[in-house]
């Protein structure tokens, strides 16, 4: 399954990677081999199977509800480039 | 023009559900804190963090659908949904895709005597997202902030069916919805801090016509007018679209409540592939049904039997019974005040008028009014029993409303208390003929002004504080003896 020029463009766009021309081309190739790859399960008969919602047959597992304190907010912000007012400050997106 | 055409119009509302710590951590859900204090790794969207899911917030998601009559999911379980946008740290959401918690169902509505069904098309089970605050002048700065206290409050988004018609249909249900939410006690719903959050998707289409027309999601809708005034502008815009030739668009737009119109939120950067996927970070759920009839069992009383209650016990409206219902501590207010005061459709009126009026024009709810059941009760007592009248009554309404003062003492302090005695008034109604002879010579010419002329003098010299009925029963008595 060969994917196109414009597949990977529409990739990279949710993706917000930008792509020049050659990296374009490089990425389809390599992506194409990989769903290529995955596609060898399609050889599988699969009727009749469950769609698997979790790899651990495990069920149910809760918290409790209640409080906990959470992180001090110089350290939850220590990692963030811009910080103002004790928030983030991120570029405008509206 | 709107004679040709039909509106259609669904509903998908975000409650954030009443729970004391997040849905998949356990920080604090409490609202109003200073931004980023109730965080951590987990809510922040460090990496490597996992969540673990609150149990309260899937009873309290069971309790929703088993009161709008959904089918709960024996099995269920959390996607990815992935987007970017700075207000979710981790660039995606769980929710729920395929297999949400609740399934089908339905919820009457009542307008202008006319019932609705309201399909339930699903409801699921997500996290909130955090707070974006624009720094300055919102055109100009190039910054926005985030505050992450509100990102992974449990939310339940409870879609329903196009089956409504006309704003006020939206609003009714809206309102049916909340009341419903606050009376199983899963979500304060305060549309005013956000608790409680309505997307409407609008179309229209040529009467008779049976696909639905290209439809527009507006986002942005605080309030019940907000609803309300938002899809009337968005139903005719999209009709004169249509009759000029245009096009509708499909397209999510925002309410603008100051200009009152709606406006696209278009952009390049829109692509609406979520590419949802399981969640591996959370194990499925299944749902006994064991677990099912404990939180059954646990219902309290839900706005729709109370309000049948209301109209079978006391011969109430369904109007009158919906506004009584709209939330549980309106119906305590009008229960306790009944069972000191047996007349429900006086207490209800009073209820629904002045109360009302006042908690509005004050941005208050009931349960923090200082006028208390029992003091409406006894105001509606010395209403009954001529103590006072039906203007004094007002005025000592009002004054319980500021002061929280029995209606006796407001009585007292303000001189209301009704002349209501005959041998009182009777001399003073001699007198004021006596003092007229001319007035008492038109009236017996036919005159009706004079009638008015001497109830306007009685009035006066009680300083209003005359029984009205019996003045004008004593005058006539006594002028038909002239």
């Amino acid at each position: 399954m060969a994917l196109t020029i414009k597949e990977v463009e529409y990739v990279a766009q949710l993706a917000r990677l930008q792509l020049n021309e050659d990296e374009k081309q490089i990425f389809a190739e390599q992506l194409s081999s990989i769903l290529e790859y995955v596609e060898k399960l399609n050889e599988l008969p699969t009727d009749g199977v469950e769609p698997l919602a979790h790899i651990l047959p495990v069920y149910n597992v809760f918290r409790a509800d209640e409080i906990r304190p959470g992180t001090p907010r110089e350290e939850i912000l220590a990692n963030a480039p811009l910080v103002e007012e004790g928030q983030y400050k991120v570029p405008k997106i509206m | 023009m709107s004679k040709d055409y039909e509106v259609v119009i669904g509903l998908e509302v975000h409650a954030e559900l009443k729970t004391k710590s997040k849905i998949f951590c356990a920080c604090s859900t409490a609202f109003g804190a200073e931004p980023n204090t109730q965080v951590c790794p987990v809510c922040s969207g460090f990496p490597g963090m996992l969540p673990v899911l609150n149990e309260k917030a899937v009873d309290c998601a069971i309790k929703t659908g088993l009161a709008l009559n959904s089918e709960i999911a024996e099995f269920c379980k959390f996607d990815r949904k992935n987007y970017f946008y700075p207000d979710l740290p981790k660039a995606y959401q769980i929710s729920q895709y395929d297999l949400p918690i609740c399934k089908g169902g339905y919820l009457d509505i009542d307008v202008e005597g006319e019932r609705t069904r309201v399909g339930i098309t699903r409801a699921h089970l997500e996290e909130d997202a955090g707070k974006l605050v624009h720094q300055g002048d919102i055109t100009t700065t190039p910054f926005s902030l985030v505050d992450l206290n509100r990102s992974g409050v449990p939310l339940l988004e409870i879609v329903s069916e196009p089956d409504m018609r006309s704003a006020q249909q939206a609003r009714a249900y809206m309102e049916k919805l909340r009341s419903i939410l606050l009376f199983a006690d899963v979500s304060d719903c305060k549309m005013e801090e956000g608790s409680l959050r309505c997307d409407a998707n609008v179309s229209v289409r040529p009467w008779g016509e049976q696909k639905l027309g290209t439809r527009t999601e507006i986002k942005n809708l605080n309030s019940f007018r907000a609803l309300e005034r938002a899809i009337e502008y968005e139903a005719k815009r999209q009709m004169e679209a249509l009759e000029d030739g245009e096009v509708i668009v499909q397209e999510t737009r925002t309410w603008d409540e100051g200009k009152g119109v709606t406006r696209s939120m278009r952009s390049k950067e829109e692509a609406h592939d979520y590419r949802y996927f399981p969640e591996p970070d959370l194990p499925p759920l299944r749902i006994d049904r064991d677990w099912v009839d404990t939180v059954r069992k646990s219902m309290p009383e839900m706005p729709v039997q109370a309000g049948q209650r209301l109209m079978d016990q006391y011969g109430l409206s369904q109007y009158d019974a919906d506004l009584i219902t709209q939330s549980p501590q309106n119906l305590k207010f009008f229960d306790e005040t009944l069972a000191l005061y047996a007349d429900a459709k006086a207490v209800s009126n009073w209820m629904m008028g002045d109360l009302t009026r006042l908690l509005n024009q004050n941005g208050m709810e009931i349960q923090d009014a200082k006028v208390k059941p029992a003091l409406l009760a006894e105001m509606l007592r010395l209403m009954a029993d001529g103590t006072i009248s039906g203007k004094m009554a007002k005025t000592v309404f009002e004054e319980m409303f500021v002061s929280g003062l029995d209606p006796q003492t407001i009585i007292k302090e303000k001189g209301l208390v009704q002349i209501s005695d005959a041998n009182s008034l009777l001399p003073l109604i001699d007198e004021i003929i006596n003092n007229n002879p001319k007035v008492l010579q038109d009236y017996k010419n036919g005159k009706e002004k004079a009638f008015g002329f001497f109830i306007g003098q009685i009035m006066k010299a009680t300083k209003g504080q005359a029984n009205p009925e019996m003045v004008n029963n004593l005058l006539k008595e006594r002028l038909n003896r002239e």
